[in-house]
């Protein structure tokens, strides 16, 4: 063990050019994608759930061909004025509930600490985020759409202003939901109490956001509480595409995309502030 | 970028680092030259991880120079970050993805990666490429640990107390791993608490205690001469005698001269453990801190 070191060779310095931010974010995207389907958790928790919670209570109070009345007098199946707090809840599951529970647990394993020892840019491991999360949403949102218009009798919108105005929420709300996911994943104190934490909290909102009861039908404090988080917002939106003679709620668009937009906002600059790689025990 | 190979991977001067009250590292001088295998020792809280994730770019220091590689750590971008490679303690993540998924996800992020298959087969799991990481055994996840270390090829190596939790047999095997990284002259920073492994590997010891370095030195002359003195034992008068010397031969000599045939003579040499506990003896760790240091 006393050899002098001066024989040896050193290693070659890397040649190649560092791989862009780019690249790597689309790899990113593609191996989240592929982890996420592998967690059982995620997948029905999830990915699934807006679309068996639709089959329920769609074949719960659609019983025999029930409608429910909307506020404008129309007509429409229980699944159609069920959709679209299905969809806003896929939207904030997939974005909201997914990264803040997936990136408290890497931090708590120690896997983000492990890419923070690469080259990894923060920007490509983020564009990994945001890819997995606009994967998976789509497709859940594909899925719900086609289930709802070929089991439950749905009739889809088929104007373009309600699709533009399904993609304009649709993308305002993954972005409000992924970066308060991201800012939450703070919160919880391990990776264990993760889904513990976030959990519940989705699920209140679901409650006094009009997902599950009408939102009308709410005591007035709840539905001032309910206003203050996006979720309500979300099923406004999405009502205003899938029942198109519902409560006027085209009228609300200019709310519901200031309230998402604060809240986007908002969660980027405690995002930036409190994001850390490491646990919070480890210095 | 690209720095004088002559220049030396790591150079620390006068590295402190303070939590609170607490001088986890307390003017600590380190250099690790081109091509050299060092092992970090030293008791739990001696200051080896605060100061080897300070190289790493983990934690910011409060004061001293710190170049690794020829850059600053703490400023140092993602060039720099592809020329280490960093293999921690303690994460446990990984787990749905399958060994050959994540070397080759891994190596995608380097410049000039090793081939993924080559790693694998270098760290013994070419079987295991299609397991998922959460199957693995402990010693099979900490060797997929040191494949995503090395898949960049990195010039510099920092392992954190590789093997803890191998069987003999997996120590062996990973130390023949280590072996192979030498001849491919990559330098490597190894924190241990196995002074057998330090002893196999190292080209030179550093004793950290007390957040400063107490002794280093390669494993066979650590702690100088007196450190290193015989012990001579006898028995005599029904008591055992015990003499320190540099001259055992002369010591025996006069008590075969004196005693013809010497009662329960023994000569024995320090090992590394008995020269490492004496270092730390006189760095005033205590007893109870000393004994964990040695597994």
């Amino acid at each position: 063990m006393t050899t002098t070191t001066t024989t040896r060779t050193t290693p070659t310095a890397p040649v190649g050019a560092l791989p862009g931010p780019l690249p790597l974010g689309l790899t990113r995207a593609g191996y989240e994608l592929r982890l996420f389907f592998r967690e059982r958790d995620a997948v029905v928790f999830v990915f699934a759930y807006p679309v068996i919670m639709l089959a329920i209570f769609a074949a719960v109070f659609g019983q025999d061909g029930a409608t429910v009345t909307t506020q404008g007098g129309a007509e429409i199946p229980f699944a159609q004025y069920f959709l679209p707090g299905m969809v806003a809840t896929g939207i904030m599951l997939s974005s909201f509930q997914s990264l803040a529970i997936s990136i408290a647990v890497e931090r708590d394993e120690g896997g983000l600490k492990r890419l923070r020892g690469t080259p990894l840019p923060a920007t490509a491991y983020f564009a990994g985020k945001v890819g997995q999360v606009l994967g998976v949403s789509l497709l859940q949102n594909a899925v719900l759409l086609v289930v709802a218009a070929s089991a439950f009798g749905v009739t889809l919108p088929t104007t373009a202003t309600a699709w533009a105005t399904f993609v304009w929420v649709f993308v305002l709300g993954t972005a409000c939901g992924s970066v308060c996911g991201v800012a939450f994943s703070s919160v919880p104190r391990s990776g264990r109490s993760a889904s513990a934490v976030v959990t519940p909290i989705v699920l209140v909102l679901q409650f006094i956001s009009g997902v599950f009861f009408p939102f009308d039908q709410l005591p007035s404090w709840m539905q001032g509480l309910a206003s203050v988080f996006p979720l309500r917002w979300l099923v406004e939106g999405m009502s205003a595409v899938f029942v198109p003679t519902g409560s006027g709620a085209s009228g609300q668009h200019g709310t519901t995309a200031l309230v998402l937009g604060a809240w986007l906002a908002a969660g980027l600059v405690v995002g930036v502030r409190t994001f850390r790689w490491r646990r919070r025990d480890d210095g | 970028m690209t720095t004088h190979p002559s220049t030396p991977a790591i150079e620390v001067t006068g590295l402190r680092k303070r939590y609170g009250d607490k001088r986890a590292v307390d003017g600590l001088d380190l250099q690790v030259d081109r091509g050299e295998i060092v092992a970090i020792l030293g008791p739990n809280g001696a200051g080896k991880t605060t100061t080897v994730e300070i190289l790493e770019g983990y934690r910011r220091r409060d004061d001293g120079v710190v170049r690794v590689l020829g850059d600053d750590p703490a400023t140092a971008g993602r060039a720099w970050r592809s020329r280490i490679g960093v293999v921690l303690q303690g994460t446990d993540d990984l787990a749905e993805a399958s060994v050959g998924e994540l070397v080759r996800h891994f190596a995608r992020f380097f410049p000039s990666p090793r081939d993924a298959d080559e790693v694998i087969d270098a760290v013994g799991l070419r079987e295991k490429v299609r397991t998922r990481a959460r199957q693995l055994s402990g010693g099979q996840r900490r060797r997929l640990d040191v494949a995503l270390g090395i898949v960049g090829r990195p010039e510099l190596l920092f392992l954190d107390e590789p093997t803890t939790g191998f069987d003999p047999q997996a120590r062996r095997s990973f130390w023949d791993l280590v072996e192979s990284l030498r001849s491919d002259g990559t330098t490597i920073l190894l924190t241990t608490h196995y002074l057998e492994e330090a002893e196999r590997l190292a080209d030179r010891v550093v004793v950290v205690a007390g957040g400063t370095v107490v002794a280093q030195g390669p494993p066979d002359q650590l702690g100088g001469r007196t450190a290193r003195r015989a012990v001579v034992r006898w028995d005599e008068d029904g008591r055992t005698h015990e003499v320190r010397t540099d001259a055992p031969t002369h010591v025996v000599a006069g008590l075969a001269a004196r005693l013809d045939e010497i009662p329960g003579l023994q000569v024995l040499r320090p090992t590394l453990e008995d020269v490492y506990l004496g270092l730390l003896q006189d760095a005033h760790v205590p007893a109870t801190e000393r004994q964990e240091a040695v597994r």
